[in-house]
């Protein structure tokens, strides 16, 4: 009778999920994202597309690397010659730069809203068209009801929506799917050659509906998210000897 | 369909300008002068003054002499052409083109509208009521030639509209100086006796152009229709224009939007049929006071799709000033494009830079944020980060030379560079701590330098040596050091960006 009464709620969950803006996509239709451990946090275990997903950043370098981290995304979204829009009211973000991250930064459309007041407008007009495979947004604040609209507006049209949200004054609860924050981590490098290694990052998936938040270590090697394995008795070893 | 033509001779229209200015002057004769040579000559009387005995050429001294109270007014130079642009340009109401001929006459071409108004009596009949309430005297002809309405317009005897193909009989009776030449060759004409066009319609044409030369056979044969005559329009003609003049002035929104979706109907339509699209459009509303009102759109990829060229109007009629209405709208497309037959049902879902939807989405960025805003980089050929990238202008546009990906980038680049402290070991080693705004960041590894020159045939400047470098924390920075290190510390450190 246990399992059965596992498979009922498991059942009840898979009719809940669509009514939560979740649409269940075939795996074989899902795209790629390799991204491992990470997957598994997931409702279905697949990384929710056509939803928003909120990243929080607390300074220059945290936006940089929660744009590295979405152009690793992006690179996958846009696999089949995809177009993407790039919405923001101060954009210090350099094109080239993404051509490292898997995708070609030419295949991107940047809108520079002058007046922020635009920007949730711009955002939910882009959101809405079927015509791009995502939409990333520099907006700085957001209310429960603009989220809402943007949420509401990417389960008609399926685009995967990324917010980057730098020092948010307020975070209040947002009906995105997901709310994400990225740091950087000393890359490593192989014994102790000089230079930098690959970028590397702390992922702290803080809120995810339906799924199981979690943090995870993750670097980007040759067009791929690699994934270190969290052990943590070792960094405890390695701090006395650099101590 | 044969065509036809308007004259409208102005008869006084610089002194009923001025009446229209100043009333006052309506019943008082009076005079426009210039200066020529010392003297104050009379450029054009009034209807009240000519009938005193006063014409134009007379020095004004003689026609006070004829006339003591005669007013003078100086004349302002350039004035008729003024006028006369301005009252053709009012006269696009009537006929799509209109063209002056300086010094008194306007020229419509109306194949095909007269009639709109019920036929070509009324057609001139409405035109002429117009200008007389406007407080111009005018003498109005139609003809199937320039060259025989001119004529008739200031010779003819009522009525003035001659019927089509009649322009020979009609020209018989003219006197020779209808047919719009030098005035030395008119009285050359007139010396040896050819009084009226009939006394020499019959002459062989090469026994008149060997005495009066090619431009008097050009004018004959115009007039009578056996050359062609081309008018040059006040405003151009665009190959695709609508028009749809409002029996009512329109006032409410709502009017002004059945106006363009009634106009972008009747535009699409013929441009369908080519396989064309508009990549601009500019709507031009005539207002009764005489002012135009005119809004335009652009498109990012040529479009002749209705609703979505309308929603971008949408966003611009609230601009659309009425006043006391509109009477005239006019929908035009300047710039037109082939449209590449794309299935649009095919493409309709697709994804990608070729999505209709995308392109409409852009457009309709543009209208509201400015096109200005929308950006879409390409690789430019220099190494020099700020130039590095350059503006696609349009969607198709590819790159001419692939991304680069040897040498590393930053994620997020300052619009300028900040300047840093830093604490270097010298000459060319990576700095090993830096303060940027006020916080202190210990170097733990660093790539480089890469040294970056200065185009000198674009800018004159020093060279940056650029290091990759991370803190303790693992969070990367761009930094460059400009110039060369020296005894003279002529050198500066600056923050250039963040990597992932």
């Amino acid at each position: 009778m246990q399992a059965s009464k596992a498979d009922i709620i498991q059942q009840l969950q898979q009719q809940i999920f669509p009514l939560q803006g979740l649409k269940h996509t075939p795996a074989a239709a899902a795209p790629k994202f390799g991204l491992g451990p990470i997957e598994h946090a997931f409702p279905n275990h697949c990384f929710p597309t056509g939803a928003i997903h909120e990243f929080i950043c607390d300074d220059l370098p945290g936006t940089a690397a929660s744009g590295g981290f979405i152009a690793g995304l992006l690179g996958v979204l846009m696999k089949d010659n995809g177009a993407s829009l790039w919405i923001s009211s101060s954009r210090t973000l350099f094109p080239p730069a993404l051509s490292s991250f898997g995708l070609s930064p030419d295949r991107l459309i940047f809108i520079d809203v002058k007046n922020e007041k635009h920007l949730p407008w711009v955002l939910e007009e882009a959101l809405k068209c079927n015509g791009l495979s995502a939409v990333v947004g520099e907006i700085k604040e957001m209310s429960f009801t603009a989220s809402r609209r943007l949420q509401l507006a990417v389960e008609q049209s399926r685009v995967t929506g990324f917010l980057l949200r730098q020092q948010p004054k307020c975070l209040a609860t947002t009906a995105c799917v997901a709310r994400w924050k990225i740091n950087s981590l000393i890359s490593e490098v192989d014994q102790d050659l000089p230079g930098i290694g690959f970028p590397r990052w702390k992922v702290d998936l803080l809120k995810i509906r339906n799924g199981k938040p979690g943090s995870w270590e993750v670097s980007w090697i040759q067009n791929q998210f690699r994934f270190t394995p969290v052990i943590t008795a070792i960094p405890a070893i390695l701090k006395r000897k650099a101590g | 369909m044969s065509q036809r033509f308007v004259a409208i001779w102005f008869r006084h229209l610089t002194t009923d300008a001025l009446s229209r200015q100043q009333p006052e002057l309506r019943h008082v004769p009076f005079v426009l002068a210039a200066k020529d040579h010392g003297r104050l000559v009379i450029t054009a009387a009034n209807p009240k003054a000519t009938s005193e005995g006063i014409t134009t050429g007379m020095v004004v001294a003689d026609a006070r002499a004829i006339l003591p109270g005669l007013h003078v007014v100086d004349e302002v130079p350039g004035r008729e052409s003024e006028l006369l642009h301005a009252i053709a340009e009012w006269c696009i109401r009537y006929a799509p083109i209109t063209a002056v001929d300086i010094p008194d006459v306007i020229f419509l071409d109306c194949s095909g509208c007269a009639h709109l108004w019920g036929g070509e009596t009324e057609y001139v009949e409405h035109l002429q009521s117009r200008l007389n309430a406007f407080g111009y005297s005018v003498r109005i002809s139609m003809a199937d030639t320039i060259g025989t309405a001119w004529a008739i317009a200031r010779y003819g005897r009522p009525p003035l509209i001659v019927a089509p193909g009649a322009q020979f009989d009609a020209l018989l009776p003219m006197p020779a100086a209808s047919l719009r030449l030098d005035r030395s060759i008119i009285e050359l004409v007139v010396k040896l006796g050819l009084r009226q066009v009939k006394d020499f319609i019959g002459m062989p044409a090469t026994a008149l152009r060997r005495r009066f030369g090619k431009a008097f056979v050009q004018r004959l044969a115009q007039a009578l229709g056996q050359e062609e005559e081309n008018l040059q329009p006040v405003q151009p003609i665009e190959p695709y224009q609508e028009r749809l003049p409002c029996l009512e002035p329109i006032v409410t929104a709502i009017g002004i939007e059945i106006a363009v979706k009634q106009l972008l109907d009747q535009l699409c339509l013929p441009l369908k049929k080519v396989e064309k699209g508009l990549r601009q459009a500019c709507l031009k509303c005539y207002r009764v006071d005489g002012k135009i009102e005119s809004v335009s759109i652009g498109t990012n990829r040529p479009s002749n799709n209705i609703p979505h060229l309308f929603k971008l109007f949408e966003y611009k009629l609230p601009t659309i000033e009425p006043a006391l209405g509109i009477e005239l709208f006019v929908l035009e497309a300047p710039i037109v494009e082939d449209i590449k037959p794309l299935q649009e049902k095919l493409w309709e879902g697709s994804c990608g830079l070729e999505s209709l939807a995308l392109s409409r989405l852009i457009d309709h960025l543009s209208i509201k944020i400015g096109a200005e805003n929308i950006h879409r980089y390409l690789p430019d050929e220099h190494h020099w980060p700020e130039r590095s990238i350059k503006n696609a202008t349009t969607l198709d546009e590819t790159a001419s030379i692939p991304w680069k990906r040897e040498q590393p980038r930053p994620m997020q680049l300052l619009a300028s560079p900040q300047p840093i402290e830093v604490t270097a070991p010298i000459p060319d080693y990576p700095p090993m701590l830096f303060r940027y705004k006020g916080q202190l960041h210990k170097i733990k590894k660093a790539d480089g330098p890469e040294r970056i020159e200065q185009e000198w045939w674009l800018q004159e400047g020093q060279h940056r040596d650029y290091y990759a470098v991370e803190d303790e924390e693992g969070k990367r920075y761009w930094l460059f050091r400009l110039g060369h290190y020296d005894a003279a510390k002529t050198y500066q450190w600056f923050i250039h960006g963040f990597f992932a």
